[in-house]
């Protein structure tokens, strides 16, 4: 079956995995001229699906809870599983405990273990929760090496491309996010820093709480670290702006004071594409399946879509007028 | 029927849009709690208007009276200036007036809020003004044009309550007709009973709910205990005494012993 999957983000990039695994001819056409510059490219890599229960609903625990193991299996050695410490100031340890009734998955760890796990907070923490469970990934690389892994086994890729019509192709996947023109999405923004501090060394993804959005420095290999990220109603994909600039480089700087010294080697700005429930669809319309909505989780959801929407393309016993699986059992008013 | 600026409205409950999981549990939050007045900020919400305008449709569909806030403004003219970007894009005259004092604390810096209100009341806007319960200042805001009056009871997402129900009586007691409406600082639905109870006229929350385990249940709470306030307020409560009273006369109790 000859399959045309639309968006070269994390959504196109693991839904043409998943179709190649089946045996598909996938060929995969990107607006933009390279992997770069959509909200994946922005994103954190955190694969922290008992972390995201604090706001998410349960569908997004069920649904990323193997994705570690996808993207480990996958891309052996891009998966560091090392969890996630979560810490708050000390006149936000309210928002500590706050956090701890929402989720599972978690151990308190005192300032001792702290220091264990992190050696450079050894003394600025007396208590924070470790999910011991999760994992974090660097998205580009994770993205170049999935894209270099697909092209290596026959998937084709067209950059700088938009497909008007799926002439010869059996089934669509659309992977567009926004540019799909759902008229049920939103973009919810999304701002980010990328900083290198030299002095500074940390294994896994630490949070910071913070009374409006969750903050987190994720490491990447080189003392690099992505500072994140805002989440603003808007589809405004303008510079960062000096609000969100000094709250990210606030937390940055909460967690270690050395982050002061940083260098600021990028800004970024992605949008994110969420349905009113923030929670992923993946849906079949004719001979197109559409993935969408994964809102700030690409990472961790990209997995799960992908190979719902490949079962769902192959799957030819389906009426082809409308269907749609999300999982979501949504509590009633 | 609570009446501000000529609106009559069934509901004692004003509800924040922020920080939900969800607006689809924002919208299930709202209608649970069956509030008729939201609010919406401009600033922090929608990244000033700009693309934002599919929450707004989010929030139009909810077809609820909507209370716009200069939250996140730190002087007279940022107020202004968002109150008049708020009256375009929500259609409103309505503006719930902060000026912040403290980027800490979010304490009303309430030299700026009197004077921005002044500003904005001879402009024409429905000025409902974030304050604290100070005497002097609310006179001063009514001064100015103000017609209902917010004090908080604690800080801004607090969750502590009404720390001080004496300047809370004192207030009441002090503007019999002017709408008071408690804004900032409850936590539970018993400290919106409380302020009900007090005669407060309405309570405008947003953290409470948003961050609740299950909103939804949280916003129908609220909802329940501000009709139950107001209607204690209105049944006339029993005023606490120091010695104990039985409820059935103890007179005869004596014969059979």
């Amino acid at each position: 079956m000859r399959v045309l999957v639309k968006g070269a983000g994390v959504t196109g990039l693991t839904a043409a995995f998943e179709l190649a695994a089946r045996g598909a001819a996938v060929t995969v056409v990107e607006t933009r001229h390279s992997l770069g510059g959509n909200a994946s490219w922005m994103a954190g890599g955190m694969l922290a699906p008992w972390c995201e229960r604090e706001s998410a609903e349960q569908p997004v625990l069920d649904l990323g809870r193997d994705a570690a193991d996808w993207w480990d299996a996958v891309l052996p050695g891009h998966v560091t599983r090392a969890g996630t410490l979560v810490m708050a100031m000390p006149r936000d340890a309210g928002e500590l405990d706050r956090f701890a009734s929402r989720t599972s998955g978690y151990r308190r760890v005192d300032e001792d273990e702290i220091a264990l796990l992190e050696p450079d907070l050894a003394g600025r923490f007396d208590r924070g929760l470790f999910f011991p469970g999760e994992a974090h990934l660097d998205p580009r690389r994770a993205m170049a090496a999935l894209h270099e892994k697909l092209a290596g086994s026959g998937v084709e890729f067209r950059f700088g491309v938009d497909a008007k019509d799926m002439a010869g192709f059996e089934r669509q996947i659309d992977c567009t996010g926004m540019a799909a023109g759902d008229e049920r999405l939103r973009g919810v923004r999304g701002e980010m820093l990328i900083l290198h501090a030299p002095e500074i060394s940390l294994s896994r993804p630490v949070r910071l709480l913070h009374p409006r959005f969750p903050l987190y420095l994720a490491p990447r290999a080189g003392h690099y670290f992505m500072v994140g990220a805002t989440m603003i109603e808007s589809l405004s994909s303008g510079p960062v702006t000096a609000r969100s600039m000094m709250e990210l480089l606030n937390a940055a700087y909460s967690v270690h004071p050395a982050f002061g010294e940083a260098a600021i080697v990028e800004t970024g700005v992605g949008i994110r594409p969420a349905f009113p429930d923030n929670l992923p669809r993946v849906e079949r319309q004719g001979k197109t399946v559409a993935i969408n909505g994964l809102y700030r989780h690409g990472f961790l959801l990209g997995p799960a879509m992908a190979r719902r929407a490949a079962a769902m393309a192959f799957d030819h016993g389906k009426p082809a007028e409308h269907a749609d699986e999300t999982d979501c059992q949504r509590r009633s008013a | 029927m609570l009446d501000l600026y000529g609106t009559k409205l069934p509901s004692r409950l004003l509800l924040g849009t922020a920080q939900y999981p969800s607006p689809a549990i924002l919208a299930d939050a709202v209608n649970a709690s069956r509030t008729s007045v939201v609010t919406v900020s401009l600033r922090r919400e929608m990244a000033g208007g700009r693309g934002g305008e599919k929450f707004w449709s989010l929030i139009q569909s909810l077809r609820l009276r909507v209370l716009p806030n200069t939250a996140g403004c730190h002087s007279v003219k940022e107020a202004v200036t968002t109150a008049k970007m708020a009256r375009e894009v929500f259609g409103t005259n309505w503006i719930k007036l902060e000026v912040i004092g403290n980027h800490d604390t979010l304490q009303p810096d309430v030299f700026g809020l009197v004077e921005a209100a002044r500003i904005l009341c001879e402009d024409g806007f429905a000025v409902f003004p974030y304050t604290t319960d100070d005497l002097v200042v609310a006179e001063r805001l009514l001064a100015a044009g103000c017609r209902v009056l917010m004090p908080w009871c604690a800080p801004i997402g607090s969750a502590l309550g009404p720390v001080n129900a004496t300047a809370l009586r004192s207030m009441r007691g002090h503007f019999p007709d002017i709408p008071l409406i408690v804004d900032a600082g409850l936590g539970r639905p018993s400290h919106a009973a409380l302020v009900m109870e007090l005669g407060f006229d309405a309570v405008l929350l947003n953290t409470a709910v948003a961050k609740a385990a299950d909103p939804i249940g949280m916003a129908r709470a609220f909802g329940k205990a501000v009709d139950a306030g107001r209607e204690a307020y209105r049944s006339g409560l029993l005023e606490p005494r120091d010695v104990a009273v039985p409820s059935t006369p103890t007179i005869g109790r004596a014969v059979f012993q």
